[in-house]
């Protein structure tokens, strides 16, 4: 008889987990997956080509229900979890229905955080996180609508992106003074800035809210520095917070996210933790990546092999509106590295290495990334340069030419 | 350019460089572009063509070439006139200068480039209508100890033999020469006839060289001492009786005096090697060879006539083939190889200071005969100024006029930085050239006459054979560029002397010339051409390369002299010469410790003016250089590639140091070519001392006692750009030809700060592409303008960074996305597959690698996957994919 294994939250680490522990455990777990948003897991990461009209809401699905069917997966969606007892070891859904497990994987995932401004419930203000916002987004897009976007960081412009594709005249909005502040340094920042405007979209950096204005909608951003900002719709984009309220309302162990280990595991044996909602060593990730890792990790784990999840190194490497970015590591260049920067503005380029000890610490790549693993590697590995050094921001295959 | 009807394409002519004087075919195609083919039917080449002559077409851009009349206005910038202007200017200052000052403070300073008619004109306006023989050529640099060792031995400056005789000897000496690099068709020829005749090869020369490499023994003579081996020789040669008492007797005075100055000077084998620095065994071996091998001949060039002593060294050699009749016969006899293209038909006009016309000297009734022929009315009565001291007696304001045709004196003549000041001081300074800048163009000239080029010029030359040939123009004269013999013939006229200066063409010039050559001869001189006095201008044209004397219209065949005994001094006969005993007129000591060699390389030629254009040419060796023995240089702290200033008592100069085992301890040789056009700091003439042979004039230019210090660097780098590009003080620099435009290497003991030389080179309107590495001092800056690569800048803390992939890339029309980003790693992206813009970021799969996948059957978005893992991480690309595929799909015929 197997195992009853729940997984709250559907999202993209659920499946990928639930995908790898069918490879590494098929039949050993009866499994069942809850989820609140009423839809089979999908790619949050395409939002914005929905928002865009690149493709289809349908598209966005990571796998069709027969793939959930062949899995032996039971999938229980558009039901909300409202608590777990650990003593029984069961799951309480919405609605009164009990799922005992064996074992719990809290795959929750992170609420938007909404800033702490007046106005910011008023209609007409939406965040960016999942099919409704982006459904409340295509509501009001037009090229009439003057939208304004909060939050400078990759959910904020995909947002900007996205919306500006519709026709929307947007203005993206950022407290730093640049944008992607954690991923970029000022140049790669600068060189997405104008990249951005060159889209159309209105770049304001520097520009804290005060307030969301309007009578009875939103009508109007107001800056700390009393600049107005008329708006039709606002995008809140300014951040995620893990979702950790199932696990916290059960005693589990919470800072920032649910606490884990290398396993996986909460202070509970039989409740693991993966994605957006977990915090492993200190850290919690919004990216989709380490969320992917983690759920590897688990799987292999919970079909009882050996399996450790040391943590991911920070690296950031999609296209951001259309423009391929990639960071990782150490990319400021502190005091004792050594910087090799090449960029070439009619092609639009820009690489940034850090170097330190004659080992690659850190790296940005904007506009053309597909040397982005490479380094990538070179910084997890950290193997000395040698003789790559001379030629290693052009690239694997030049600097390997020599 | 455009190929011009009226002119018959292609066109025979002949190679503006060495004496070999090779038959060159140029074609010009409908785009202007000229190409260069060796001329079968000439003697001199059958064909062949050097790497040089090769390149001829690489040479005639109009890029940076004065196509106008110029004067120098008031506020001193210089101004473009008319031609009758910059002309009653011109006849103005000299007449002026010589009425004022006499006629001997006017001057000419010509060249070996050129052509016979051109010479011709100017030498007859100064020694028969201004009345001075103040007509010098740079040819004073090249082969004047070989005129003046052939008049001193022959009554005549004759070279006797022609190239057949290196087909057909069996003993080949090179004196001073390497032919290789600098008559490599020659040199070809004596290799030739090595491999197929078993002809023994001896190179005599200070250093080994490319010819020596291939030799079959090196005698690497102490500089100076040619004329001790040459004495030990003929001791030699006279006591294993090697002697040809016969023809010694019935034609030539001299033996026993010469003879017992060679017993003097090199009594035995063993004396011989000592004073040369050379081992026994070698010096008997070219001494049993030459004695055993009657047919033997003997070359020499720079290494013989640049000397304090040439016309010694000369005679020393020629004594040897006149003491054994080897002279005149076929296979055998004394070489002068000379270095330029019409070195001899400067020398068959007269155009030297010691020589009147038409071979004919200063003797009263040699100047009565050219009088009476020119109806000249104010004729030169003596020997006028030789180079070195005609410069001096500029810098001493004795010469207040000077007129410089195609030559570029202040590059090329020794201390030639005082050369430069001297010129400076004239009252009136004219020059007649192709370029817009040079040395001598910018040492203060006053008027600019733009002449003819290569290619556009239509006269003859004649070549180390005596063998005169037609250059033709293939191409347009550009702008208002004129040929030289016009603009001195206008100038005549406009002094006054319009009746003896008209003249139709170069036809007309040519047959007055021939015409004085056989005027009163009746076989009295050497050079007789009067055959050829009466051709017309079609046969003029027609003309087929021909060997002089020319005496009669069907005397054409090709000859030797002196076979015959028959020599061109008054009595007929040949004499031998008592050299003065072998020393260097300035010694190496503990100041000065090395001495200073100086010589040419294989793919440049004088002061690189024409061949500096050549990207093709450029490559052999990239910039300036000095060559020493490693031992010296590792006393000396130095390591291959460090900079080292050269210092000698007249200037100073900063070169790369090439470490070589040819070079002799103590030596150091650094090529003649390099200016201030082409380089920051290597103008070897102005290292030269000053010394000239007491009979030819000629400078020691190879033996300049120096001493050397090595340079810091701390940046090394270089710049590729369209054209010549302004740089900052302090910066060592050198300028080549490359693909697309201009290489300059740079060097600096300062840190340079890169980015305000790229935004230099970028001007308005330029982007820049750059990369640095400031832990390792490392810059690299790419401009582009409107998409297209202007400038390509290099520089690095250590190590010399190469442009050889980058100049591949620098001459092509587009530059491939690959290459551009490939540029600035200075390496090749060939056989780096391409994979195209990224559409996988997770996975850093490109479009094309993904086009491919789909091509080879991946039909949808997971078999994409499957296949590449592309969209199979954070999956953001799937919809691109998806649309690949489908994309693909529609040109897949269902």
């Amino acid at each position: 008889m197997s195992e009853p294994l729940v997984v709250i939250g559907n999202g993209m680490a659920a499946a990928r987990f639930c995908e790898n522990l069918g490879k590494e455990a098929l039949g050993r777990y009866s499994v069942l997956v809850v989820g609140a948003e009423p839809t089979l897991a999908y790619n949050r990461v395409l939002l914005s080509s929905v928002l865009a009209g690149e493709i289809a809401r349908e598209e966005t699905e990571l796998k069709p229900r027969q793939w959930w069917e062949r899995q032996g997966v039971t999938l229980v969606y558009g039901r909300r979890a409202v608590s777990i007892d650990r003593e029984r070891q069961v799951v309480l859904l919405e609605g009164g229905a009990r799922l005992p497990y064996a074992k719990l994987v809290l795959a929750t995932g992170s609420h938007p955080i909404r800033l702490p401004k007046p106005g910011m419930d008023l209609p007409g203000v939406v965040t960016f996180r999942d099919h409704d916002d982006v459904s409340a987004m295509l509501a009001a897009a037009s090229p009439a609508t003057r939208a304004v976007v909060i939050g400078g960081g990759l959910l904020g412009i995909e947002a900007a992106y996205g919306l500006a594709l519709t026709g929307t005249r947007v203005t993206l909005i950022h407290l730093m003074d640049r944008l992607m502040e954690r991923q970029l340094d000022s140049e790669a920042a600068a060189m997405l800035k104008a990249a951005l405007e060159a889209r159309g979209i209105t770049v304001l950096l520097g520009a804290d809210t005060a307030a969301i204005e309007g009578d009875g909608c939103v009508e109007s951003v107001l800056l700390a520095d009393g600049r107005r900002l008329a708006a039709d719709m606002v995008v809140s984009a300014v951040g995620i917070r893990a979702n950790a309220d199932l696990a916290r309302a059960a005693g589990l162990a919470v800072n920032r996210g649910v606490v884990v280990d290398d396993q996986l595991a909460t202070l509970d044996p039989a409740i693991h933790a993966i994605g957006e909602c977990a915090e492993h060593r200190g850290t919690c990730y919004g990216l989709v990546e380490p969320a992917y890792q983690q759920g590897a990790a688990l799987a292999r784990h919970l079909a009882g092999k050996s399996a450790t999840y040391a943590g991911s190194v920070l690296s950031t490497n999609l296209k951001v509106s259309g423009v391929p970015v990639f960071s990782a590591g150490d990319f400021v260049g502190e005091p004792g590295t050594e910087v090799i920067v090449w960029r070439d503005p009619g092609l639009g380029t820009y690489r940034k290495l850090v170097i330190r000890d004659d080992v690659l610490a850190g790296a940005i790549l904007f506009g053309e990334t597909s040397d982005a693993l490479w380094y990538l590697d070179l910084i997890r590995e950290g193997r000395p340069l040698g003789r790559l050094r001379d030629a290693v921001v052009f690239g694997q295959a030049l600097a390997e030419a020599a | 350019m455009t190929a011009h009807s009226h002119l018959p394409n292609p066109v025979v002519t002949a190679c503006p460089y060495c004496g070999v004087g090779c038959g060159v075919i140029a074609s010009v195609d409908v785009g202007g572009q000229v190409t260069i083919a060796g001329d079968p039917a000439h003697p001199a080449n059958r064909g062949r063509l050097c790497v040089k002559g090769s390149a001829l077409g690489e040479t005639v851009s109009l890029e940076g070439r004065l196509l106008h009349p110029m004067i120098r206005s008031r506020s001193g910038t210089m101004e473009r006139v008319g031609w009758g202007t910059a002309l009653d200017a011109v006849a103005e200052a000299f007449s002026r200068t010589a009425r004022e000052h006499g006629p001997d403070a006017t001057a000419f300073y010509l060249s070996g480039q050129l052509l016979t008619e051109d010479y011709y004109v100017a030498n007859k306006l100064m020694k028969g209508f201004v009345g001075t023989a103040n007509v010098d050529t740079n040819s004073r640099l090249c082969m004047a100890s070989s005129v003046a060792g052939h008049r001193r031995g022959f009554g005549s400056d004759t070279v006797p033999g022609s190239y057949d005789d290196l087909d057909t000897a069996d003993l080949l000496v090179l004196v001073g020469s390497n032919a290789a690099w600098c008559h490599p068709i020659l040199w070809q020829r004596m290799v030739a006839n090595k491999a197929a005749r078993g002809a023994k090869i001896v190179v005599v020369d200070p250093r080994r060289t490319a010819t020596s490499a291939d030799a079959d023994l090196m005698l690497a003579v102490q500089p100076g001492m040619d004329g001790a081996l040459f004495s030990g020789l003929l001791v030699h040669l006279a006591e294993a009786g090697a002697i040809d008492r016969a023809y010694v007797e019935a034609h030539v005075d001299g033996f026993e005096e010469a003879l017992e100055r060679a017993r003097e000077i090199a009594p035995t084998v063993a004396a011989t090697a000592r004073a040369c620095g050379l081992a026994e065994n070698d010096v008997r071996a070219l001494f049993d060879w030459f004695r055993t091998r009657d047919k033997v001949v003997t070359l020499y060039s720079q290494g013989v006539n640049q000397s304090a002593q040439g016309t010694d060294k000369v005679s020393a050699i020629l004594n040897c083939h006149l003491a054994t009749g080897r002279i005149g016969r076929a296979g055998m006899g004394p070489f002068s190889l000379t270095g330029q293209p019409n070195a001899m038909g400067g020398r068959e006009v007269g155009g030297l200071a010691n020589m009147l016309a038409a071979h004919m000297g200063f003797s009263a009734s040699e100047v009565d005969r050219v009088r009476r022929f020119w109806a000249a009315p104010r004729m030169a009565m003596s020997e006028g100024l030789k180079a070195v001291p005609m410069f001096d007696a500029i810098e001493a304001g004795a010469v207040r006029a000077l007129w410089v045709m195609a030559t570029n004196p202040a590059v090329s003549l020794p201390k030639a930085d005082h050369v430069r000041h001297a010129l400076g001081r004239l009252d009136h300074f004219i020059v007649s050239e192709v370029v817009l800048s040079n040395d001598t163009v910018n040492s203060g000239a006053h008027i600019l006459l733009p002449a003819a080029a290569w290619g556009e010029k239509d006269g003859t030359v004649t070549n180390s054979e005596r063998r005169i040939t037609r250059q033709r123009p293939f191409l347009p004269l550009p702008g208002e560029a004129k040929p030289d013999w016009w603009i001195v013939a206008e100038v005549a006229k406009r002094m006054g002397f319009a009746e003896a200066f008209s003249w139709d063409n170069a036809a007309a010039v040519f047959r007055e010339h021939a015409a004085l050559s056989a005027f009163e001869n009746r076989g009295a001189r050497d050079f007789d051409i009067g055959g050829l006095a009466m051709v017309s201008d079609a046969e003029f044209d027609a003309l087929r390369p021909v060997q002089w004397p020319v005496r009669s219209v069907r005397d054409t065949a090709d000859k030797r002299f002196f076979a015959d005994g028959r020599f061109f001094t008054a009595d007929g006969r040949a004499r031998m010469i008592a050299i003065a005993p072998p020393a260097l007129k300035a010694e190496a000591d503990e100041s000065r410790p090395f001495l200073l060699n100086t010589g040419r390389v294989r793919d440049h030629w004088h002061t690189m003016t024409r061949t500096g254009r050549a990207p093709t040419l450029g490559r052999h060796i990239v910039e300036p250089f000095a060559e020493m023995h490693p031992e010296d240089a590792a006393a000396a702290g130095i390591a291959a590639g460090d900079f080292i200033r050269i210092e000698t008592d007249y200037g100073e100069a900063t070169l790369r140091a090439v470490l070589s085992e040819g070079q002799a301890r103590g030596a150091v040789f650094a090529p003649i070519h390099w200016s201030g056009e082409t380089a920051g700091s290597a103008r070897v003439g102005a290292l030269v001392q000053p010394f000239t042979d007491p009979y030819s004039g000629q400078p020691e230019m190879k033996a300049t006692p120096a001493s050397l210090t090595r340079v810091e660097t701390r940046v090394e780098g270089f710049v590729l750009s369209r054209g010549p590009v302004a740089l900052p003080d302090g910066l060592r620099w050198a300028r080549v030809a490359v693909e697309g435009g201009v290489g300059t290497v740079l060097a600096s003991d300062q840190p340079v700060d890169g980015r305000p030389l790229a935004e230099a080179l970028a001007g308005r309107g330029g982007t820049i592409t750059e990369m640095t590495d400031a832990a390792r001092g490392i810059y690299r800056a790419a401009v582009f303008r409107d998409g297209n690569l202007e400038a390509v800048l290099f520089l690095a803390l250590d190590g010399r960074p190469s442009w050889n992939w980058i100049e591949t890339q620098f001459g092509l029309k587009d530059l491939s996305p690959a290459a551009r980003r490939a540029l600035l790693s200075g390496r090749s992206p060939e056989g780096i597959a391409d994979a195209g813009p990224t559409v996988c970021a997770c996975f850093a799969v490109g479009l094309t690698t993904i086009r491919d996948a789909i091509a080879a059957g991946a039909c949808d978005v997971e078999a994409v996957g499957r296949a590449l893992k592309a969209g199979t991480n954070c999956g953001s690309c799937r919809p691109e994919i998806k649309k690949l595929i489908e994309a693909e799909a529609k040109l897949v015929p269902a």
